[in-house]
C-alpha cells in the first residue's frame, strides 16, 4: 500500500485495444508490486472474457499477480448499483433505496439524467482510489478501461456534466472532489489508437479536447505496431529492374517454386506500401507533442502470456 | 453487369490476387439484389469499425451508376469520404452526390440525431411545448447522450426518408441504412424499446400524477422519494423533470407507434439486412448473434459481407512452408537475404488469412443457408468515389 493511488484512465477509438491495454496496464503495475483495481465501466463484462472468467459481478475480486508479487483486483462498474451503494454509504438509506428502485427512479437517474451515470462511474473509482485502511491507501493504482475516445471528454468533465443538474448539495460535492482528482498529477489519461487514419485522427482531436478540458494527457499508445519484415537493403532492390528473375533465382535452395517469384515480390510491394502508410500515420502522432509507445501485433492473438508480453513493453518504455 | 468506363485509380499493386473474392456457390450476388426493383430499402448492421458506413456508401453509389434512384443514409461517416461525398452541409437532409456516373442518381444524408431529435419534438408538439421541452436540460441529455437515441433516431429518419419516397412520382426507389458505431451489433434492434419503455417507465407516470393516481396510492413513499431527491440534487431538479415529462406527455404514443411502423417496415420483404463483418473472432461472434436475432424477430436477411480480408497473391504455398523454406535461406547474399524476407512477408500474410478463412468457415458451418461476400482490405482507407467503386466491385465479385 502506497501513499497516494495513480488513476490511469485508458480510451481510444473502440476495437483498437482499449481493454487489451488497459489490461496490460494493470499486470505491468503488478510487476512492480503494485497492487491494482482495473475496473472498466460499459458493461461489457470485456475484463472477464479478456481474463477467461465468468462474469465479474459488482464486487472487486483478484484475477491476476504480477510477477513482483503485485495483485490485479479487477471490479465491472455498474450505475445502478453503485448509485444504491453510494445512497446507503452517505445517508444510511437502505431501505428507502429499494424504494427508489421500485418507483423506477434508479433506472431514470441512470440513464438519463444528465451526467448522473457518468458521476457515478467515475466516483465509483474515485471511492476506490482513495479508499484507505488502517491509515493506507488500499490500492496503488486504479486502472480504468474507459470509454472510446469520442466521449471521454464529456465523461470525464462530470462537473460541467452535472451543472446544469445539481447546483448545490451533496452530488455537487462529489463532482467536485472528483474533478479535483481527475485534474491533478495523480491521473492520467492514456489514448490507444492503430496507426490507421481515422484512428488517428480521431486520437489528435482526442488529445486536444482532453487538454482544453485540463485533463493531464499521458501516453498515446499505438497498438497493432506491424513489424517491418523487408530491411533498408532488401527494400532497395525490390525497386531494381529484374528483381523477379533474380528473386526466383534464389529460391532455388529454398524448396520453394521459382514461379510463386512475381507474386512474393508482388506482396513485397504491398507489404511495403502498408508500412509506409503506418510510418505516416507514426509522424502525425510524433508531431503531436505527447508521448507515444507502440505495442506490437501479435499474430498469435491475446491470451494472459500476451498480456504479460504486452506489459515488459510498457514498463520498458516507462508508460509506468 | 454493365461496362461502364471508370477511372481506375493507381494502386500501389496489380490486384492479380486469388483467393479472396470471386463468385462462388454460396456468393452473396449483390448485383441481383441491388437490381431488384423489390429491394427497396437495404440496411448494413454490424459491429462498430468493421465497415458498415463503407460498404452502406459502395452499395448505394453502384446501385446508383446501375440506374436505381438512392438515397443513401449514414451515420458519423470518416471526416474525408463524408468530403467525399459532399456530406458537408449539416442540415439533416439527403443532398445530391456529386461525380455520380450512369443512368441512376444518388442523395445522401449524414444523421444528425439531436436535430432529427428535435425535428420530430417541433413537428408534433404546439410551438410553445416544443419550446419548453428543447430548453429542458433532462430532454436535452436525452437528445444528446442517451445511448440509443442514435440508433432510434436512425429508424426515425428511416420511416421518414421511406414516406418521402413515396410521396413523388420520381422518389427513391432504393433507400440504403447505414446504421450507428454500436457496441454491439444488437443495440440497434434494441435501443427503440430501450428508449420507449424509458420514456413509458413507472418513474415518468408517477411524475405525470404526482398528486392523484398512483402516487397517491404509493403515499408515504412518494413523500420519501422526492424529499430524498431534492435533497440529493437541489430542489431544481424535481421541477426540470415535471415539466419535461409534463411536456412530453403527448408525444410518447407518436414515438411508440412511429418506432412500430419502422419495426414492421423492417420485416417486409421489400428490406433486405446485410450483416456486415470483420474478418476477427468478435466480430463474426456478433454478426452470428446479429444472424439469428434476424431470423427470430422475422426481419429479411440478405447475407453476410466479410470486410478487410487479407489476401495473398499465392494461394498454394501455406504459412508455415513459407516460414520454412525462408529459414533455408538463412546466411546467403542480398538477393538471397530479399527471397528470405519475402518469404517471411508470405509467410505473415498466409498465417492470417488462414486464421481468417477458418473464422469464415465456421460461420458458414453454423448458418449454411446465409449467402457471404468477401471485400478485400485496400491499402489505404476508402475516402472517395473511385474508392467506393472498387469496394463496390469486390463487394459483387467483379473485381
Ligand atoms: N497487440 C495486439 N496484438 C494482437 N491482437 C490484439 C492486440 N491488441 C488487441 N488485440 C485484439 O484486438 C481485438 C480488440 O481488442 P480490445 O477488445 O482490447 O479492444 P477495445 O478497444 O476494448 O474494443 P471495444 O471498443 O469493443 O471495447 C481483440 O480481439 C484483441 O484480442
Ligand atoms: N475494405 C476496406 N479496405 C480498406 N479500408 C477499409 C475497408 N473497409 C473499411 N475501411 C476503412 O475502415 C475504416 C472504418 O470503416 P467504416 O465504414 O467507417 O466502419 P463502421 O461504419 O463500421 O464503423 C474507414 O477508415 C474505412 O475507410
Ligand atoms: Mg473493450
Ligand atoms: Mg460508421
Amino acid at each position: 500500500m502506497g501513499a497516494t493511488t495513480q488513476l490511469h484512465v485508458v480510451t481510444g477509438k473502440g476495437g483498437t485495444g482499449k481493454t487489451t491495454v488497459a489490461a496490460a496496464l494493470a499486470i505491468a503495475l503488478a510487476d512492480q508490486g503494485q497492487r491494482v483495481l482495473l475496473c472498466e465501466v460499459e458493461g461489457r463484462q470485456g475484463i472477464a472474457q479478456l481474463f477467461d472468467v465468468p462474469p465479474l459481478p459488482y464486487e472487486e475480486r483478484r484475477i491476476a499477480s504480477g510477477l513482483g508479487g503485485g495483485q490485479v483486483h479487477a471490479l465491472a462498474i455498474d450505475p445502478e448499483a453503485a448509485l444504491l451503494e453510494y445512497l446507503d454509504m452517505y445517508y444510511h438509506l437502505g431501505r428507502a433505496g429499494k424504494l427508489l428502485d421500485r418507483f423506477g427512479v434508479v433506472d431514470f437517474a441512470t440513464t438519463i439524467a444528465p451526467g448522473v451515470r457518468d458521476v457515478l462511474l467515475t466516483g465509483k473509482a474515485y471511492e476506490a482510489a482513495r479508499r484507505k485502511e488502517d491509515g493506507r491507501f488500499v490500492y496503488d493504482a486504479v486502472v480504468m478501461d474507459a470509454p472510446p475516445t469520442g466521449r471521454i471528454t464529456r465523461f470525464l468533465n462530470v462537473n460541467a456534466e452535472v451543472a446544469g443538474l445539481a447546483k448545490v448539495g451533496p452530488v455537487r460535492k462529489q463532482a467536485d472532489a472528483i474533478m479535483d482528482m481527475l485534474h491533478s498529477d495523480t491521473s492520467r489519461v492514456h489514448l490507444v489508437t492503430v496507426l490507421e487514419e481515422m484512428p488517428v485522427q480521431e486520437t489528435l482531436d482526442g488529445v486536444t479536447e482532453l487538454r482544453l478540458a485540463g485533463l493531464p494527457v499521458g501516453h498515446v499508445l499505438v497498438n497493432l505496431v506491424r513489424p517491418a519484415l523487408l530491411s533498408e537493403a532488401s527494400q532497395q532492390l525490390l525497386g531494381t529492374d529484374g528483381v523477379e528473375q533474380a528473386v526466383a533465382d534464389a529460391l532455388e535452395p529454398s524448396g520453394v517454386d521459382a514461379g510463386h517469384a512475381p507474386a512474393l515480390v508482388e506482396e513485397g510491394h504491398a507489404h511495403v506500401a502498408r508500412q509506409h502508410l503506418q510510418d505516416a500515420q507514426h509522424v502525425l502522432l510524433d508531431d503531436a507533442d505527447v508521448p507515444v509507445h507502440d505495442l506490437p501485433w501479435l499474430s498469435e492473438g491475446v491470451d494472459l502470456g500476451a498480456l504479460f508480453e504486452l506489459a515488459q513493453t510498457l514498463r520498458d518504455g516507462k508508460v509506468v | 453487369m454493365p461496362g461502364r468506363p471508370r477511372t481506375t485509380p493507381t494502386r500501389t499493386t496489380t490486384p492479380h490476387y486469388r483467393g479472396a473474392t470471386g463468385p462462388s456457390a454460396d456468393a452473396l450476388d449483390v448485383d441481383a439484389l441491388l437490381a431488384d426493383p423489390g429491394t427497396q430499402i437495404v440496411v448494413c448492421c454490424g459491429s462498430g469499425g468493421v465497415g458498415k458506413t463503407t460498404t452502406s456508401a459502395a452499395l448505394a453509389l453502384r446501385a446508383a451508376e446501375q440506374g436505381r434512384r438512392v438515397c443513401v443514409l449514414t451515420i458519423d461517416p470518416a471526416r474525408r469520404l463524408a468530403q467525399s461525398m459532399g456530406l458537408t452541409e449539416l442540415d439533416n437532409v439527403p443532398r445530391p452526390v456529386a461525380g455520380v456516373e450512369g443512368p441512376g442518381r444518388l442523395d445522401a444524408m449524414m444523421l444528425d440525431m439531436k436535430r432529427t431529435f428535435d425535428e420530430v419534438v417541433e413537428a408534433h408538439a404546439s410551438a410553445d411545448k416544443a419550446r419548453q421541452i428543447l430548453a429542458n436540460p433532462f430532454y436535452q441529455a436525452l437528445s444528446s447522450s442517451f445511448a440509443g437515441t442514435q440508433e432510434y433516431m436512425a429508424m426515425e429518419k428511416l420511416g421518414q426518408l421511406h414516406g418521402e419516397a413515396a410521396e413523388h412520382e420520381d422518389g427513391w426507389d432504393l433507400i440504403v441504412v447505414d446504421t450507428p458505431p454500436s457496441r454491439s451489433a444488437l443495440d440497434f434492434l434494441d435501443a427503440p424499446e430501450r428508449l420507449s419503455s424509458l420514456l413509458d417507465g413507472r418513474f415518468i407516470r408517477l411524475m405525470l400524477a404526482p398528486a392523484k393516481g398512483p402516487a397517491r396510492l404509493f403515499g408515504a413513499g412518494f413523500g420519501v422519494i422526492t424529499s430524498m431527491m431534492n435533497k440529493l440534487l437541489g430542489a431544481q431538479v424535481l421541477t426540470d423533470v415535471q415539466t419535461f415529462v409534463a411536456a412530453f406527455d403527448t408525444l410518447f404514443g407518436g414515438f411508440r407507434q412511429r418506432s412500430e411502423q419502422t419495426y414492421a417496415l423492417l420485416q417486409d420483404p421489400r428490406t433486405a439486412f446485410l450483416v456486415v463483418a470483420a474478418p476477427e473472432a468478435s466480430a463474426m461472434r456478433e454478426a452470428s448473434y446479429f444472424v439469428e436475432r434476424l431470423a427470430a424477430e422475422r426481419m429479411p436477411l440478405a447475407g453476410l459481407v466479410v470486410n478487410r480480408v487479407s489476401r495473398t497473391a499465392v494461394d498454394d504455398l501455406g504459412a508455415d512452408e513459407a516460414a520454412a523454406a525462408s529459414r533455408r535461406l538463412a546466411g546467403g547474399d542480398a538477393t538471397s537475404t530479399l527471397a528470405a524476407e519475402l518469404l517471411c512477408v508470405h509467410a505473415e500474410r498466409a498465417q492470417v488469412r488462414e486464421r481468417e478463412e477458418r473464422l469464415v468457415r465456421r460461420f458458414r458451418a453454423s448458418h449454411p443457408t446465409v449467402p457471404s461476400a468477401r471485400v478485400a482490405a485496400l491499402a489505404t482507407d476508402v475516402h472517395d468515389l473511385d474508392g467506393l467503386r472498387i469496394v463496390g466491385d469486390l463487394l459483387a465479385g467483379r473485381a
